[in-house]
């Protein structure tokens, strides 16, 4: 069998996304006693990447790669599907992914597993994903050819096997491309956001805060907890805080002592940006949120009773 | 300029969720349907594009008789025709397959844009809009935060999210299929006057017996359950005194946070 993974990079830099998939293929590589080819359009990105076990590294070497367009990159990864023949195609679930991969499913005529958390340990090509915003897991048997991605920590780049592989350059005639998409200047819309990424504590608000006039109610607790205000995309989405504040897979990964969610049900794309916190401590009313499967702490209460109360306390 | 939108039925947010003994379909007399919250932001989108230029708005749904109920509420918010495809007997269980399904009803129909939600909130695979788009050979945008038609309505430009907080804008040539990111608008209600117009306007049925899909069969769904819990969760209830008792306890003498 043979695996092809793709790694993701901008500037040179991997996505951390792309190095957990690249563990990922390796450990079902050794089951299935599979090759494992990693492909990159990155020239120091291919250097880097052919430090690890795998059979080779390719480094396309086209200028229409360096930055991103979707026309080019699957246009590239449809010449080396019919060089290759891939049996698994690997991705990072990263936003990108999500832009141009699925086509890639019905250019090939096979089906994309997205959002894998997992392999099923007895069948190694059947793939688990979250489904229903987390509440329930779904196992998908694949019987032939296929795309999987991966969700963002689900396998550790700490368990890569180091290795040492050659560099398979190559450029690709990717001319008479009708471009019906092209892709503008990368840029923040709030130049000096709030960096949330190394606070001790974060009070994170989710739509369970009801309201806007709501919002001081939770700042008032940030304070007494001398922590950060954090919140998820629908408290943003409403324009309660800035977009800088949010908390996820559109916004920052934090990883603080104390995360306090206060009325965050736990959608999958907000438990991505947390999940790595020390302590996670979940106040919410409803005893089945997502979030309290992920929680050291489960508070089930009404944040309007409970909150008051602990700033008095504290 | 036609512009469809893809709108789901799913499962509420509250709704418990109660698997057959299959181990793969649910009891759906537990369910409480509504349309997919994120392709009610692409409908907004498309109504607040049909308010500015000349457009006719086309919403489709694939689903089973329940889910006549999303044609008709976005009917019922401006919409202008419908388009209902039977899933009874067709073949739903992967995201290629249901994209086979939704473009042998589309395809003849020459729309200038599709929008749909970047994902469902069941299954969550964010694929629908770029499978379509690969199928009806449309240039595409997904996690759309903005949209503005330019050149005569030839292209548009959109803006898209991307990771950690970057935007970027990017123009494409019409025909598109574009994923709609949420908080992009607020999708209206529905009045008085639209619902009774409601019963004027024209659905297209399909079924099928007149959809002609070659199923992709390398994939099955072979179960779906509960996840288990990594970690080992502290309960912590009562009454709301004996509640900030207990965080207190935890802030001071498990995690030291506070005096």
């Amino acid at each position: 069998m043979k695996f092809l993974v793709f790694i993701q990079s901008h500037e040179s830099k991997i996505h951390n996304n792309s190095l957990e998939s690249l563990s990922a293929a390796q450990k079902l590589a050794s089951n299935h006693n599979a090759e494992v080819h990693a492909v990159t359009f990155d020239k120091t990105v291919a250097e880097n990447i052919s430090q690890y076990d795998l059979s080779s590294t390719i480094y396309i070497n086209n200028q229409e790669l360096n930055s991103y367009n979707p026309i080019y990159y699957l246009k590239c990864i449809e010449i080396l599907n019919s060089s290759i023949n891939p049996d698994l195609i690997i991705f990072g679930h990263t936003y990108e992914t999500r832009d141009w991969v699925p086509r890639l499913s019905a250019r090939f005529e096979c089906p994309f597993i997205s959002d894998c958390t997992n392999i099923d340990s007895t069948d190694q090509m059947t793939f688990i994903r979250p489904i229903y915003q987390a509440k329930l897991n779904e196992k998908i048997k694949l019987n032939g050819k296929g795309i999987i991605s991966f969700q963002a920590g689900s396998f550790s780049k700490d368990n890569l096997k180091q290795g040492n592989c050659t560099i398979d350059e190559q450029s690709l005639d990717m001319s008479n491309l009708e471009l019906s998409i092209n892709p503008g200047e990368r840029f923040k819309e709030s130049a000096d956001g709030v960096d949330l990424s190394t606070a001790e504590v974060i009070v994170s608000i989710g739509r369970g805060i009801s309201k806007e006039e709501n919002i001081p109610l939770a700042k008032e607790l940030a304070e007494k907890l001398n922590a950060q205000i954090g919140a998820s995309r629908p408290v943003v989405d409403a324009g309660w805080l800035d977009h800088s504040f949010q908390i996820g897979s559109s916004g920052q990964v934090v990883s603080p002592k104390l995360y306090l969610a206060v009325g965050i049900s736990g959608a999958i794309q907000h438990l991505v940006g947390m999940k790595g916190s020390k302590n996670i401590m979940a106040i919410n009313k409803d005893p089945n949120a997502p979030i309290f499967e992920i929680s050291d702490y489960a508070v089930v209460g009404d944040i309007f009773e409970i909150l008051p109360k602990l700033i008095e306390e504290l | 300029m036609k512009i469809c939108v893809l709108i789901k039925q799913v499962a509420s947010e509250d709704s418990s969720l109660i698997l057959n003994d299959d181990k793969v379909s649910f009891n759906t007399s537990s369910i409480n349907f509504v349309s997919n919250e994120p392709d009610t932001y692409a409908l907004e989108e498309a109504l607040q594009i049909k308010e500015k230029f000349d457009a006719e708005v086309t919403v489709c749904t694939l689903g089973p008789e329940s889910s006549r109920q999303v044609l008709k509420d976005a009917l019922a918010k401006g919409a202008d025709n419908g388009i209902y495809i039977s899933d009874e007997g067709i073949d739903t269980s992967s995201p290629l397959n249901i994209a086979k399904v939704l473009t042998s009803a589309l395809k003849d129909n020459n729309f200038d844009l599709i929008l749909s939600g970047l994902q469902s909130n069941d299954t969550g695979f964010s694929q629908i809009g770029l499978l379509v788009a690969e199928y009806l050979n449309t240039s595409h945008a997904s996690l759309v935060m903005g949209t503005e038609l330019i050149n005569d309505c030839k292209d548009i430009k959109v803006k898209l999210e991307l990771e950690n907080g970057w935007f970027q804008w990017s123009e494409l040539t019409l025909p598109a299929s574009l994923t709609i990111q949420s908080g992009i608008n607020s999708p209206r209600y529905a009045t008085l006057k639209g619902i009774m117009s409601v019963k004027n306007k024209e659905v297209k049925e399909f079924n099928k017996d007149n959809i002609s899909v070659d199923y992709n069969s390398s994939y099955a769904v072979v179960e779906k359950f509960v996840p288990q819990k990594s970690k080992e969760t502290e309960t912590i209830d009562g009454s709301p005194d004996e509640i900030v008792e207990k965080i207190i306890d935890v802030m001071k003498n498990k995690l030291r946070l506070v005096q």
